[in-house]
């Protein structure tokens, strides 16, 4: 006899019920179509759309080549750049959030919130249309004899758009963090003589710190994979991963070393999720010792 | 009068954090506040402000591609949002009430569409699409939207799901258990007992389902053949060419539509708390 498996919780013709569809769907339209993927990338090109899988890693040892290894050393640069600069803006943003009246908490929230749900396209126009050379920034620069400069179309400008972008993803979990901080902690800080930053800096960063990282993972891996903003706002040299992936694709047809590079991007994203989980499990086990 | 004075933790009501939380203010919303005033204005170089106009929108509404694409856009969220609500309920049903094997897989595969670059999952739904499972070409309206409303669905209900189980948690179970004990079957006490508290937790879904599927540009490019398009798709081959006063109003309709389901969305959310 086969041994069925357990199900616990209720009946299992009710269990089925609510199981089947949403697990067939994720199967038949996330799983398989990036299995496939991920199976690609170990395959080269046959023809026009027929791809041999063969088990072969020289997809992924293109990437070694100087003109890949340059972009993706970009991209890395400019998601960095992005990280750094956001968590300079939101951290204190987030510590007002923290200590508010609740009112303010929530109109801060919302403030921070409602450009993250406006969508993207929209936002990175709204930054195109600021910063070209005719847009006000460069007219209020005129105004006092300065300028134009050119900044749409430059490295300059997706770093801005991706730190405009990007500022909630680190301001949330900061908030979260900061919100859970035991506050005598400051106070006792305060008290034994210590100034505000020192406090923050050796007191408030020091215990928040582990939120701080995943804060940061949060902000860093979606800007990685950014494509609409270094291909809206980018010049021809401030390519991501992400307009190389697109053009394997859509023009140069070469869907194996598309997918090697898609995977390496879903490789950091596992990563970070695990390390995440296992920061969690561990901070967790803390509280509970 | 003297304002009574900051407590040592108040950072909310020290002058240089406020600063900061202003030029945040600004940096975030001067440039969706120029693109809204610019598609009022009678200029058609968006430069400088020349006289209120409403003449943009008007051109919007009679430009055909574009009311297509919207409708296109919204045909693809509705679908979406009623997909997304049913599947993503029954996913959190699924991991809230039982224990099985593979649970854990089941809640990483489910999770996984949240956290995916986008640029991965276009590029699957690109070849899946393509050449594993192809989507009939040529289909009359609204079927021809099928694919990229399977791929909205996809990114789309994982969410639902997420706000169902935080919704679940403050479930009390002896609610049910008394249901049964009074002789309703199983389906029965999750129709009238568990579904009428989740109702809060499945409109806010619901709204959110149906926000990501309107917003979407990056997945809809890649999933789309090339005689479907998306509002945000037209958006984008309008965007390429040139700043537009058209493109403004495009874009304000866009935002009004999102911002005023996303305080929709809130509202229900807090009157929910409120009600706890």
């Amino acid at each position: 006899m086969i041994a069925r498996p357990r199900i616990e919780g209720g009946s299992s013709a009710a269990f089925w019920t609510v199981f089947a569809a949403p697990a067939l769907w994720i199967v038949a339209f996330f799983v398989i179509p990036l299995s496939v993927i991920w199976a690609y990338s170990f395959g080269h090109t046959e023809g026009l759309t027929e791809v041999a899988v063969t088990g072969t890693l020289g997809n992924y040892a293109r990437l070694s080549d100087p003109v890949y290894l340059w972009i993706f050393g970009k991209s890395l640069l400019f998601a960095g750049a992005t990280t750094a600069i956001c968590l300079l803006i939101g951290f204190p943003y987030a510590l007002v959030m923290t200590f508010a009246a609740p009112r303010g908490k929530v109109l801060l929230l919302l403030a921070i919130m409602l450009p993250f749900w406006t969508n993207l396209l929209v936002r990175t126009y709204a930054l195109m249309a600021v910063m070209r050379s005719e847009g006000w920034i460069n007219q209020g620069l005129g105004l006092i004899g300065l300028g134009p400069f050119e900044m749409l179309h430059t490295n300059f400008a997706v770093v801005v758009g991706l730190v405009y972008v990007h500022l909630p993803f680190i301001v949330l979990p900061l908030f979260s963090t900061l919100d859970r901080l035991d506050r005598s902690l400051i106070e006792a800080s305060l008290d034994l003589g210590a100034g505000h930053l020192t406090t923050i800096f050796r007191v408030v960063i020091p215990l928040v710190w582990p939120g701080v990282l995943s804060a940061l993972l949060l902000c860093f891996i979606p800007a990685l994979g950014s494509y609409l903003t270094p291909d809206l706002l980018g010049g021809p040299d401030s390519q991501m991963i992400a307009s190389v992936i697109e053009r394997q694709f859509k023009r140069a047809n070469d869907w194996p070393f598309g997918a090697a590079l898609s995977f390496v991007l879903m490789y950091l994203t596992l990563a970070a999720m695990a390390w995440r989980a296992l920061t969690e499990r561990r901070a967790a086990a803390r509280v509970a010792a | 009068m003297s304002r009574d004075r900051a407590g040592p933790l108040d950072y909310a009501r020290r002058w240089p954090l406020r600063l900061w939380v202003g030029a945040v203010m600004l940096f975030l919303y001067l440039p969706l506040a120029s693109l809204v005033l610019f598609s009022f204005d009678a200029s058609r170089r968006t430069i400088r402000w020349e006289g209120f106009t409403f003449d943009w929108y008007v051109r919007l509404a009679g430009d055909q591609a574009l009311i297509t694409a919207f409708v296109n856009s919204l045909t693809i969220a509705a679908m979406t949002t009623l997909v997304s609500v049913v599947l993503g309920a029954m996913a959190a049903l699924a991991l809230w009430r039982f224990r099985f094997p593979l649970r854990g897989a089941f809640d990483g595969a489910i999770t996984l569409p949240i956290v995916v670059p986008e640029i991965c999952m276009g590029v699957a739904m690109l070849v899946f699409f393509g050449t594993i499972a192809p989507w009939p070409r040529d289909l009359a309206w609204p079927f021809d939207l099928g694919a990229i409303t399977i791929a909205h669905i996809t990114f789309s209900f994982p969410f639902v799901t997420v706000v169902v189980r935080a919704r679940l948690a403050s479930f009390n179970r002896e609610l049910e258990e008394a249901a049964r004990d009074l002789g309703a079957g199983e389906l029965r006490a999750l129709r009238d007992v568990v579904l009428p508290h989740l109702r809060p937790a499945l409109i806010a879904g619901a709204l959110l389902a149906f926000t990501l599927s309107l917003d979407d540009f990056v997945i809809t490019f890649f999933t789309a053949g090339p005689n479907t398009v998306t509002f945000p798709v037209k958006i984008y081959s309008m965007v390429r060419f040139s700043v537009t006063p058209e493109v403004n109003a495009a874009s304000s309709v866009l935002m009004a539509i999102t911002i005023i389901l996303t305080l929709l969305g809130m509202k229900l959310q807090g009157t929910d708390m409120a009600g706890k």
